[in-house]
């Protein structure tokens, strides 16, 4: 194998690595928010470490690659869309951390059993499946999630009205509620991080923007 | 640099359809039609012995010194064929220069070397010609390094001072299309970037080809990017797509260096 095809499959491991540690904290958030552990959220932040360390090594393979290998066509495609995931995993982690820390605070419950656990996992299939297009190059599931993200955007819809509600109903409950106003908005980041993740995999398979489908045809596309 | 969102808006200078080339028993070009647009920078790329090279002389028929060469279908410049259009060869080497990928100036001076071709066409007055040298050595960002040493051999000057001495003599005739086989292979980066910017600076008001083994080069300074192979033309389009989305599997497999 020559060293670019090597450093190439490193950088794709290494994305690989980046996004299992980004599941990880996800499923351990939704633990630590169901059981109010702060065990976990701190598992949570431990986690977070590993992957801003993945971020600083694989940016700095990316730039490596650009300066000396001058890559085109689908290699070039790969690294500038990894430069975009990469980030964009970083934030998945950020926002777990922003979720589980409020596990311990967001008790006793004050939305109806499971809800807020529904947000989660629809979040969690959604950067599962984004992964799962990246490593499987594949266009159809890439778009599939992008899909999803409007089904997300409606359950934070729903929740948050709820804990408006909520709010103006029981003064005592504002700062739960505004603690869980911020755990919904955190879980709906992340599902568009796993949305803009499955448009870097369509860039990356078809070599055509998927962003910002409205500007298609205008004069920036 | 062109884009795919903003459409051509130049004309067509050069227009191939069906090309074959042959030299001998040999088919070196084979079916070629592209065209070529007036005031932008085509790159032909390919591996070695693919014809790219070829494919430039031809456009001034440069390669009718040998015999054994055949070249059948259509080349035209501004809609006129260069082969049964009734051009006089000389004038098509004055419309359209080329320069190799070696530097030759002549054993002459800077102000010879340059003043050459006019001369040839008949220019005697001494005022117009040294109007014309300092235009082109001007134009080939060579002046401000040589006026003050025009009557000294050209051979004294770098290797890439000559070659824009090169591109100067063939910009001293005042041509439209200018062919480049290779004008960088020789020279080092610096030399290389005063060139090409170079290219870009002149596109203005010429049609450029260039043969590049350079890919990057190709990126740099491209409009239009063709792929050849074996003699072939696998795929042209502007130079953003190829570089990024080709749409032939071969394109792809060469600037990926997974080629063969």
């Amino acid at each position: 194998m020559r060293l670019f095809d090597t450093e190439l499959k490193n950088l794709r491991d290494g994305i690989m690595a980046m996004a299992g540690l980004a599941e990880e904290m996800i499923e351990l958030t939704i633990q630590a928010l169901a059981e109010r552990s702060s065990a976990k959220a701190d598992r949570v932040n431990e986690l977070d470490r590993q992957l801003d360390e993945w971020e600083l090594k694989l940016d700095q393979l990316c730039v490596d690659l650009l300066a000396l290998h001058s890559p085109a066509a689908t290699d070039l495609r790969l690294i500038a869309s990894s430069l975009k995931i990469i980030p964009e995993l970083e934030r998945i982690g950020d926002h777990c951390c922003n979720i589980a820390r409020r596990a311990p605070i967001v008790h006793p419950p004050i939305l109806p059993e499971g809800r807020l656990d529904r947000l989660g996992q629809e979040t969690r299939s959604m950067v599962r499946r984004a992964v799962d297009a990246f490593v499987g190059r594949d266009a159809a599931l890439a778009r599939a999630v992008i899909q999803s993200d409007d089904a997300v955007d409606e359950l934070y819809g729903q929740l948050y009205r709820e804990l408006l509600r909520i709010m103006l109903a029981d003064p005592l409950c504002i700062e739960r509620a505004s603690h869980l106003i911020l755990v919904i908005k955190n879980w709906e980041r992340i599902a568009d991080q796993a949305t803009n993740i499955a448009e870097e995999v369509l860039y990356i398979l078809e070599g055509r923007s998927a962003k910002h489908p409205y500007l298609r045809g205008s004069a920036v596309e | 640099m062109l884009s795919p969102q903003t459409p051509e808006t130049k004309p067509v200078k050069l227009s191939v359809r069906n090309m074959d080339f042959r030299y001998g028993e040999k088919k070196v070009l084979d079916g070629l039609s592209l065209d070529i647009h007036a005031e932008r920078v085509t790159a032909i790329i390919g591996p070695s012995g693919c014809g790219k090279s070829t494919f430039l002389k031809c456009f001034n028929r440069i390669h009718e010194v040998s015999s054994a060469v055949k070249v059948s279908g259509d080349m035209q410049i501004d809609g006129v064929d260069i082969y049964r259009g009734g051009i006089d060869e000389v004038d098509l080497r004055r419309r359209v220069g080329m320069v190799f990928q070696k530097p030759n100036p002549f054993p002459k001076s800077i102000y010879e070397n340059v003043a050459f071709g006019p001369r040839l066409f008949g220019m005697k007055d001494k005022a117009t010609l040294d109007g014309i040298v300092e235009d082109a050595l001007r134009k080939s960002a060579l002046w401000d390094e040589v006026k003050d040493r025009l009557k000294e051999s050209a051979t004294g000057m770098s290797g890439g001072q000559q070659q824009r001495l090169c591109i100067a003599r063939a910009l001293a005739v005042n041509p439209e299309v200018l062919l480049m086989d290779e004008p960088c292979s020789a020279l080092d980066p610096i030399a290389t970037a005063k060139i090409e910017e170079l290219i870009v600076e002149l596109k203005e008001n010429l049609t450029i080809v260039i043969v590049t083994h350079n890919m990057q080069q190709a990126a740099r300074v491209s409009d239009y990017t063709a792929f050849f192979w074996l003699g072939k033309l696998i795929e042209m389009d502007l130079t953003e797509r190829i570089f990024t989305t080709p749409r032939e599997r071969m394109t792809e497999d060469y600037l990926t260096g997974r080629f063969g």
